[in-house]
C-alpha cells in the first residue's frame, strides 16, 4: 500500500475525498439556490432606514437569540401563518466587501423569533421602551437592555422622539429618554420584517406535525374543549397590554375596567381585534392582532371572555358564534391593503 | 412525506430509547412525555420504563435461581463426600473453642420453605395479567392514567420480589446449615474418644508451624540488585499514607531541541491564557441570563459577549492548544526536526494577534453577519488563515524529512485536519457570493465542518499518539484508525445542514444530513473501541497518572457525546430540541467534554516532559474534579430545561412562559460555569509550576555540564 507511506499521495486522496463531497453538500447547492432565487411578488427591499438597522441588529448579536424562520411544523405557527421558503430571504445579498451576506435565521430560540414581528408588534412606542429595558413592558423577560441606543436630555427639542420609561427604570436619573437615530433605525428595520403572503393560488407549505389533540377531538365529534383563554391572551396581548390588564401609563391602554371591555356589545372589541385602532393620541398603535395571527372564533371568544372576568372586570360572556358574525362583520370595515 | 417520517419514527424508536437511557433519567423522560400529545412516539417513557422494571425483575429471578442452585451444589457436593475423610479435614483446621459454641440445639424451620414457593407461585397470574392485558390495546398505553396505575401495580410487585427472593435464600440457607449442624454434633463425640486424639508430637509440630515468622530479608537476601539491563526506573521508596494513589513522575526523556520547547510552551502557555479569558467571557453570559440587567455597556452587551465567548474557545484557545500540540507530536513520530521554527513563530503570533483583534472588533460591534463563529471579519480571520496554513506547510515538509518508512496515523489525522479547516475557512469567508438561502447553506457547512474536521479530527490523531504513549503500549487496532480516518471524512463532510433541520434549506441536503449524522457512528465506535481497548488491561495506571484520568473522560465523552449528535439530527428529535438549550448542552459537552479534556490530559502530558517539572498533584486532582463535576452541572440541567422548554412550545403555551420555566435550570448553568471557570484557574497555576523559570540546580546535570565544558575546552585547544 505505497498510498500510505507516500505523503503526498495520501493527502492528495484525503483533499479530494473532502473536497468532492464539499462541492457537492455546500458549494453547489449554495450557488444553485443563489440563482434560482428570487424575491417573492410583494416583498420590498430594505429601505436606507431599515438597512441601517439591520446593521445595529447584526453588530449587537441579536441573531444569538432570535431567529428569523419559521419551520414547517406545527409549534412553529406561532411566528409566522405559513413556512419559510428560499424566496423569503433572496433580498438578503452581501452589501459590501467586508461582510457577510447575512440571512440572521439563527439556531437558538432564547428569545422569540422575528420572522412576523413586523405584523405582530408594529407599534414604535412598543419596541422602543422595550429596547430600553425589556422589563418595562414584560417584567419576566431575561432580553438584554439597550440604553446606549437612546439618550437622556433635560428637555424634548424639536424632532426628538421620547420614550415613555417608567421612573424606577431611570434609576434616578432625570429627564426624559429620547431615541437616538439608531434606536429609530433598528425599529424601522423591525417593523419591517413580516411574512409576504405567497402570489395567490399557490398553497402554502404544510405545517407537519399537527397537534393530534385536536385532530383526535374533532374526530370523536365531540363538543370542543374550552380554549385556554389565559394562554391566548398571555401569547397575544400581554406584551402590551401586561399580565394585569393594567396597560403601561403613556404607551398602552389599560383593558382593567375599560369601557370598550365592559361593554355587553362586543362589537367594537372585535372590531379593534381584527382591525387594529389608532384612535387615541395619548396611546401607541394597536395592531391587527385576530387578523395578523389568524385566530379563530373561538380563540377570540376565549381571549375576550379572558378580559371581561379578570383583573375584578365582570362583563357578560360572549360566545364564538357572537363573535363569528361581529368578525365577518370586521372584515368588510377593514382597511384595503 | 408523512409515509417516509413514519418509516423513520419506528427506526428510530429504537435508538433514540438508547440513547436517551444514557442522558436522561428514565423517569424524566416518561413524565415529560405524557404531556406531547402530538409526539410521535408517545409510549416511547413508558415502554422504557416497562423495559427497565422488567428486566430489574428477570434480573432478580436470575439471581434466585443462580443462588438456589449454588446452595444446592454445596449441599449434595458435602453430602457426597465420606464422613471420615471430612472429619480429617476438620482436624487439620482444628480450633478449640468452636467446638464449645457449635452445641446447639437446632430449630425446625423446614416448612417455611414450601409456604413461600406456594406464595410465589400464586403472584405468577397477576403478573402475566399486568403485562398482556393492555397490549392489546396500544392506545391505552398512551393514557397517564394507564402508565401511573400500572407502575403503581410494578412497584409492590417488584418489592414482594424483593422480599420473596431474601426469605427463600435464608430458608435454604437455614436449612443448610442444619445439617451442618448434625454433622458438627456427630463431629463433637467423635474427637471426645482418646484414641481419636492425635498424639503431643503431632499436636507440637502444628503448633510450630502456625507459629512460624519469616525474617525481613528472608527472601530478598543481602545483595543490592544488579540491572544490567537498566529495566529498573523510577522506583519510590518512600511509601505515604495510601489515601489518594500518588502519581508517578514522567520518565526522564531525551532532551527535545530546547529552541522547538519554548515554541511549544508558548503556544500552550497563550492557549491557556485564551481559555481563561474565553471562559470568563462565557461565565458572564452565563449570569447576565439570570441578572439581565448586570451593566449597561454596549461592549458587553450578551450579543456581542456571546460571539466572543464561542469564538475565542474556538479559534483561540482550542485552536492554539491543538497546534502546540501539532508542533510537538509532528517531529516526534517523523523521526525528524521540524522543518522551520522561525515559521512556527511567525504562526504563533499571527493566530494570537488575530484573536486579540477579533475580539475586540466584535466586542465594538464590527461583525462578519452573525453566523455563529464567523462573527469576526475575512481580513481579520485571513491572518489566523495564514498561521495554520504556514504550519501545515510546515508540518508537511517535516514529514517529507521523515525517517520512517510509514507515516503514523497520528500525522494522519492532523495533518489533514489543517488542510480541511483551511478548505472550509476559505470557502466561509471569501468575499463573494453567498447570497440568500446559500449562505446559510455555507453557514450549516462551516459550523459543522470546523469542530468535525478540525478540533475532533485534530484532537484524535493527537490521542493516536498521546495515548499509547501514557499507557506505554502500542495502539491496539491500527487498521480501526484508518476505518475511522476515511469513515470520518466520507459521513462527517456532508451532515452541516443538520442545524437547518425544517428550515427553507432543500429537503434532500437535511435528509442528507440526517443519514450522515447515523453513518457518523462508525468513525465513533470505531475510535472509541480503539482508544478503550488500548486502555484495556491498564486500568490501575489511571489513577496514578496525571494525564490519563482526563484522555479517559475525553473517550468516554466522545462516544456519548457523538452518539447524542446523531439523535438530535433525526426529524421527531430534532423537534423538540431544536433551537432549546439542549443544543447548548451538547456543544458544551462536546466541545468541553471531548475536546478540552483531551486538551487537559494532552498538556499534562507533555509539559512536564519539556520542562521537567511536575504539575501540584493537588492542583491537578482539583483541576480534574472541579472541570468534570461542573460540566454536570452545566449539562444535565440544561438537557432537562431543554426538553421541557420544547415540549412547552410544542404545546403551543405563551412563549414567555418559556423564558419563567428555563430560570432556575440557567442558574444551575451558571454554578456549574462557575466551578469549570474556578478549574481552569487552578490550570493557569499548574501552568506557572510546570514552566516557571528553573531556580533549582539539579546537581548531578550541572557536574556533567561542566564536565563537558571541560571537555570541549580542551579538544578544542590543540587546534590552535
Amino acid at each position: 500500500m505505497s498510498i500510505f507511506h507516500d505523503h503526498k499521495k495520501l493527502f492528495t486522496l484525503a483533499t479530494a475525498l473532502f473536497g468532492t463531497l464539499t462541492l457537492f453538500v455546500a458549494v453547489f447547492p449554495s450557488l444553485y439556490n443563489e440563482e434560482n432565487s428570487a424575491p417573492l411578488y410583494g416583498s420590498v427591499p430594505l429601505t436606507e432606514q431599515e438597512e441601517a438597522g439591520r446593521q445595529i441588529y447584526i453588530s449587537n448579536g441579536c441573531v444569538g437569540c432570535h431567529t428569523q424562520q419559521v419551520r414547517n411544523v406545527d409549534m412553529d405557527k406561532t411566528w409566522g401563518s405559513r413556512p419559510g421558503i428560499a424566496s423569503d430571504y433572496a433580498y438578503s445579498t452581501r452589501k459590501s466587501i467586508w461582510q457577510n451576506s447575512g440571512t440572521l435565521m439563527g439556531t437558538e430560540r432564547t428569545g422569540p423569533d422575528l420572522t412576523n414581528i413586523g405584523d405582530r408588534q408594529p407599534s414604535q412606542d412598543w419596541h422602543l421602551v422595550h429596547l430600553y429595558n425589556p422589563r418595562t413592558v414584560m417584567p419576566q423577560s431575561i432580553m438584554a437592555p439597550y440604553p446606549w441606543l437612546f439618550e437622556i436630555k433635560d428637555k424634548v427639542e424639536k424632532g426628538d422622539i421620547k420614550v415613555n420609561v417608567p421612573q424606577e427604570f431611570l434609576h434616578g436619573q432625570k429627564g426624559v429618554v429620547v431615541a437616538t437615530q439608531d434606536a429609530l433605525n433598528l425599529v424601522a428595520y423591525l417593523k419591517s420584517l413580516r411574512q409576504v403572503k405567497l402570489p395567490d393560488g399557490t398553497p402554502d407549505p404544510a405545517f407537519l406535525y399537527k397537534i393530534e389533540k385536536a385532530e383526535a377531538n374533532a374526530a370523536a365529534g365531540g363538543a370542543p374543549a374550552e380554549l385556554n383563554g389565559t394562554d391566548l391572551y398571555g401569547a397575544n396581548c400581554m406584551a402590551c397590554h401586561q399580565q394585569n390588564g393594567e396597560g403601561l401609563p403613556g404607551a398602552f391602554p389599560p383593558l382593567k375596567g375599560s369601557k370598550i371591555v365592559l361593554d355587553d356589545n362586543p362589537e367594537i372589541m372585535v372590531g379593534i381585534i381584527m382591525n387594529g385602532y389608532n384612535a387615541q393620541e395619548q396611546f401607541g398603535e394597536m395592531p391587527a392582532v385576530g387578523t395578523n395571527a389568524n385566530l379563530s372564533a373561538e380563540e377570540i371568544a376565549a381571549i375576550m371572555n379572558h378580559e371581561k372576568t379578570s383583573w375584578g372586570n365582570t362583563a357578560k360572556k360572549v360566545t364564538p358564534e357572537q363573535v363569528k358574525k361581529l368578525m365577518d362583520l370586521a372584515k368588510l370595515s377593514a382597511p384595503q391593503q | 412525506m408523512k409515509f417516509q417520517t413514519k418509516k423513520l419514527y419506528s427506526k428510530v424508536k429504537l435508538v433514540t430509547i438508547t440513547i436517551l437511557l444514557f442522558f436522561q433519567p428514565l423517569l424524566t423522560f416518561a413524565q415529560t412525555d405524557e404531556g406531547v400529545s402530538f409526539f410521535p412516539n408517545k409510549s416511547i417513557g413508558f415502554i422504557g420504563l416497562l423495559v427497565g422494571l422488567v428486566i430489574v425483575a428477570v434480573a432478580l429471578v436470575f439471581f434466585l435461581i443462580l443462588k438456589l442452585a449454588g446452595n444446592t451444589n454445596q449441599f449434595l457436593e458435602d453430602k457426597n463426600e465420606v464422613q471420615k475423610d471430612k472429619f480429617k479435614k476438620y482436624m487439620n483446621n482444628l480450633n478449640s473453642s468452636e467446638i464449645e459454641i457449635l452445641k446447639k440445639k437446632r430449630s425446625q424451620n423446614n416448612n417455611r420453605i414450601s409456604i413461600l414457593v406456594l406464595g410465589f407461585l400464586s403472584l405468577v397470574p397477576q403478573i402475566m395479567s399486568a403485562q398482556t392485558a393492555p397490549a392489546n390495546r396500544e392506545d391505552l398505553f398512551s393514557q397517564p392514567g394507564v402508565i401511573i396505575t400500572l407502575v403503581l401495580i410494578f412497584i409492590p410487585l417488584f418489592l414482594a420480589l424483593v422480599y420473596l427472593a431474601a426469605k427463600v435464600s435464608t430458608g435454604f440457607k437455614n436449612y443448610v446449615n442444619n445439617q451442618k449442624i448434625n454433622e458438627a454434633e456427630e463431629f463433637a463425640s467423635y474427637i471426645s474418644e482418646t484414641e481419636n486424639i492425635p498424639s503431643d508430637a503431632i499436636l507440637d509440630e502444628i503448633k510450630h508451624k502456625l507459629e512460624y515468622n519469616i525474617t525481613p530479608n528472608e527472601l530478598s537476601g543481602i545483595e543490592t540488585p544488579n540491572d544490567s539491563k537498566g529495566l529498573l526506573k523510577n522506583i519510590s521508596s518512600e511509601t505515604n499514607y495510601r489515601f489518594f494513589a500518588s502519581k508517578r513522575p514522567p520518565v526522564k526523556r531525551p532532551k527535545i531541541d530546547p529552541e522547538l520547547t519554548r515554541l511549544i510552551l508558548w503556544f500552550l502557555g497563550t492557549a491557556v491564557f485564551w481559555l481563561f479569558v474565553g471562559s470568563s467571557v462565557g461565565e458572564y453570559v452565563g449570569i447576565k441570563f439570570i441578572v439581565p440587567d448586570a451593566d449597561n455597556y454596549s461592549w458587553l452587551s450578551i450579543g456581542r459577549l456571546r460571539a466572543v465567548h464561542t469564538n475565542l474557545v474556538f479559534w483561540a484557545w482550542s485552536t492554539i492548544g491543538i497546534m502546540g500540540l501539532g508542533y510537538y507530536i509532528v517531529p516526534m513520530v517523523s523521526n525528524a526536526p521540524l522543518n522551520s521554527i522561525k515559521n512556527g513563530w511567525k504562526a504563533l503570533i499571527a493566530v494570537n494577534a488575530a484573536m486579540l483583534i477579533g475580539a475586540i472588533s466584535i466586542m465594538a460591534g464590527i461583525n462578519n453577519g452573525g453566523g455563529e463563529y464567523r462573527e469576526i471579519i475575512w481580513p481579520i480571520m485571513a491572518v489566523w488563515a495564514y498561521g495554520l496554513l504556514l504550519t501545515v506547510i510546515n508540518f508537511i515538509k517535516t514529514i517529507a524529512k521523515r525517517t520512517t518508512l510509514e507515516i503514523y496515523i497520528s500525522n494522519w489525522f492532523i495533518v489533514a485536519s489543517y488542510i480541511f479547516i483551511l478548505i472550509v475557512a476559505t470557502i466561509a469567508y471569501i468575499p463573494m457570493g453567498q447570497d440568500g438561502i446559500g449562505e446559510t447553506i455555507v453557514q450549516g457547512y462551516y459550523m459543522h465542518q470546523a469542530v468535525g474536521m478540525w478540533f475532533m479530527f485534530s484532537m484524535l490523531g493527537v490521542l493516536y499518539y498521546l495515548l499509547p504513549q501514557q499507557l506505554n503500549k502500542p495502539i491496539y487496532s491500527y487498521s480501526l484508525g484508518v476505518l475511522a480516518f476515511w469513515s470520518q471524512i466520507l459521513f462527517y463532510t456532508v451532515i452541516g445542514t443538520h442545524h437547518f433541520v425544517f428550515s427553507a434549506l432543500p429537503w434532500w441536503l437535511q435528509t442528507v444530513a440526517i443519514v450522515g449524522s447515523v453513518g457518523m457512528l462508525i468513525p465513533v465506535t470505531s475510535g472509541t473501541i480503539n482508544y478503550l481497548m488500548t486502555m484495556r488491561g491498564s486500568w490501575s495506571k489511571i489513577s496514578n497518572s496525571y494525564s490519563l484520568p482526563f484522555f479517559f473522560v475525553g473517550i468516554i465523552y466522545y462516544f456519548t457525546g457523538s452518539f447524542q449528535g446523531t439523535a438530535e439530527a433525526f426529524r421527531s428529535t430534532n423537534l423538540i430540541w431544536h433551537f432549546t438549550d439542549f443544543t447548548i448542552a451538547h456543544s458544551h459537552i462536546t466541545m468541553y467534554g471531548i475536546i478540552t479534556f483531551l486538551l487537559f490530559g494532552s498538556i499534562y502530558a507533555i509539559v512536564p516532559r519539556l520542562t521537567g517539572k511536575e504539575p501540584p498533584q493537588l492542583g491537578v486532582g482539583a483541576h480534574f474534579w472541579l472541570a468534570l463535576i461542573g460540566l454536570q452541572f452545566y449539562t444535565i440541567p440544561l438537557m432537562i430545561g431543554g426538553t421541557l422548554k420544547g415540549i412547552m412550545w410544542a404545546e403551543g403555551k405563551p412563549f414567555i412562559d418559556s423564558v419563567v420555566l428555563m430560570g432556575p435550570y440557567w442558574l444551575w448553568r451558571a454554578i456549574g460555569g462557575t466551578l469549570m471557570w474556578l478549574s481552569h484557574i487552578v490550570l493557569a497555576y499548574n501552568m506557572y509550576k510546570m514552566m516557571r523559570p528553573s531556580t533549582d540546580v539539579d546537581v548531578k546535570e550541572r557536574a556533567f555540564e561542566i564536565i563537558n565544558q571541560n571537555l570541549e575546552a580542551n579538544s578544542v585547544e590543540p587546534k590552535i
